[in-house]
């Protein structure tokens, strides 16, 4: 920066002072005004969305650099249906819940599963999606997934998902755990055969890895996982908790786009099959 | 406000962590130290055959970010068919291997730089004086240049040291659970950035402060010589 430039910044930050006072006078009043109509819902004319940006097929960063996915076609048109903007947010997973706290977006498209561990810093809408959780592994590998099976064997999850607490729980005194940021890299790692077994969201698995090329040798192993207790009620939109209006909005335009064909026309880009989940 | 709580019931976590992050810190800095000292003889020789290639490698290594060479290596390594079926492989399959060679690598280049200098600072007049006494070069290398090149480049190599410590964070990028990886699962399980990242950093500052007291005694003791005399 030049010296002018300096001198600039610091005059206009003087004469910035006189504006502030007044502003702050107009920030109380509006805060005055605010305390009276607490109950007025706050118009949303754009809503920041966080994603995830690293979980295909339902939100990943396109060669062109763009965002798609199914997360990412479900967040522009429930928008379009509120009628907002939309301003898409990338946003690392395990950050996820404490941005969203912090106010750096409004409501999450993440494919976050609906937990009760979650619900007491988050609000989440009716879910959008549900699917259930699967073991990989390499074909040949005879691994099967019991107390024995699973011995000493190292399975990969993301870190700080649903898929994570039940390995946590059901076989953390078994198996090594091996946690990730995104999916995309356990899967990277299992390709590379570090690991020897991945839990994951089935459809995530099957689309971002046993569909590709190179995830041709590996495949589903043992029964599909719901258990509501660490799998919850399917994916849903997490905003905070004071937003409720923000939550009826979302909540409307899920059942309008699920009535009018919105959704089963995103759906159909990606999935063969129902992804909804009755 | 602050929730203790959280921070209690994951100390065993943090210990592990923390133990993780000493024991991977100074591993690399003890096999970087012994490879950095004939790379920084190779260094200061006039030879462009021996000085290049040492050049080159240091150049390399101090040019790069850290956790960019541990990503070369850690995902890098993966990627090529021919490396996964060779001998190294049941090595570099492990995350805790791979954080440890781009460590050592890393610091082995500071740490040559750190000895060139210091071997380069000598004073003339104590070579000339090796010469006129007949030792050989090797000898002179031996009992003139290094031992005294290695109290000169004591405070610098103290600064090698926590740069590395604090470097070593990076390891929880590729599933080691140390220090930070421990903060970053205690985050992740009550979405409390503030409790664990704090605690962690309490921890970082702990062991910063136990070495560079280690480093100041170590220091008394080989910089008498330099201290002012008051009497």
């Amino acid at each position: 920066m030049d010296v002018r430039g300096v001198h600039l910044r610091r005059f206009e930050s003087c004469s910035g002072r006189l504006t502030m006072i007044r502003r702050s006078f107009l920030v109380a009043t509006t805060f005055a005004m605010l305390a009276v109509g607490a109950l007025e819902a706050r118009e949303w004319k754009k809503i920041r969305i966080g994603v995830e940006g690293a979980y295909p097929p339902f939100s990943e960063v396109g060669p062109d650099g763009k965002l798609k996915g199914f997360d990412i076609d479900i967040a522009y048109a429930l928008c379009a249906k509120i009628g907002a903007e939309c301003e898409l947010v990338l946003q690392d997973w395990d950050g996820m819940i404490p941005a969203l706290l912090a106010k750096k977006f409004d409501a999450i498209v993440a494919s976050m599963s609906i937990t009760e561990e979650r619900k007491k810093r988050v609000d989440f809408t009716d879910k959008y999606y549900q699917t259930p959780a699967r073991f990989v592994r390499k074909k040949g590998s005879g691994i099967e997934i019991t107390k024995e099976g699973l011995k000493g064997k190292k399975v990969g999850v993301q870190r700080a998902t649903i898929h994570d607490n039940y390995l946590t729980d059901n076989y953390g005194d078994v198996v090594e755990i091996v946690r990730y940021g995104t999916q995309d890299e356990a899967n990277l790692d299992m390709l590379a055969g570090r690991l020897d077994l991945l839990l994951a969201d089935s459809i995530a698995l099957l689309e971002g890895l046993l569909k590709t090329e190179q995830g041709k040798d590996f495949e589903f192993v043992g029964p599909e996982l719901r258990d509501p207790r660490w799998f919850g009620e399917g994916a849903g939109i997490a905003v905070r908790k004071e937003d409720q209006d923000l939550k009826k909005l979302l909540n409307e335009a899920i059942k309008a786009i699920r009535a009018d064909g919105t959704y089963d026309a995103i759906a159909k880009k990606y999935f063969d099959f129902d992804i909804y989940g009755g | 406000m602050i929730d203790v709580e959280i921070v209690w019931d994951n100390l065993p976590l943090y210990l592990r962590g923390t133990w993780t992050t000493l024991w991977l810190t100074f591993t690399a800095l003890a096999f970087g130290l012994v490879l950095a000292v004939p790379l920084a003889v190779a260094r200061t020789s006039r030879n462009p055959l021996i000085n290049g290639p040492v050049f080159l490698y240091t150049y390399f290594f101090r040019g790069t970010p850290l956790l960019v060479q541990l990503f070369m290596i850690y995902y890098g390594a993966g990627q090529f068919a021919w490396i996964r079926n060779s001998a190294l492989w049941p090595l570099l399959s492990q995350a805790w291997f791979c954080a440890l060679l781009a460590f050592t690598l890393n610091t082995a280049a500071y740490t040559a730089e750190i000895l060139r200098g210091a071997i380069a600072a000598t004073p003339k007049g104590e070579i000339e004086a090796a010469r006129a006494l007949g030792m050989s070069r090797a000898l002179i290398f031996r009992r003139i240049l290094l031992p005294s090149a290695f109290r000169r480049a004591l405070p610098a190599y103290g600064n090698e040291i926590i740069f590395m410590l604090h470097g070593s964070a990076v390891a929880s990028t590729v599933t080691i659970v140390d220090l930070t990886a421990a903060a970053r699962i205690v985050n992740a399980r009550y979405y409390s950035p503030y409790e664990a990242f704090l605690t962690a950093a309490a921890f970082y500052m702990a062991l910063t402060f136990a070495i560079t007291g280690l480093i100041r005694l170590l220091e008394r003791r080989w910089h008498a010589h330099l201290r002012p005399h008051l009497s």
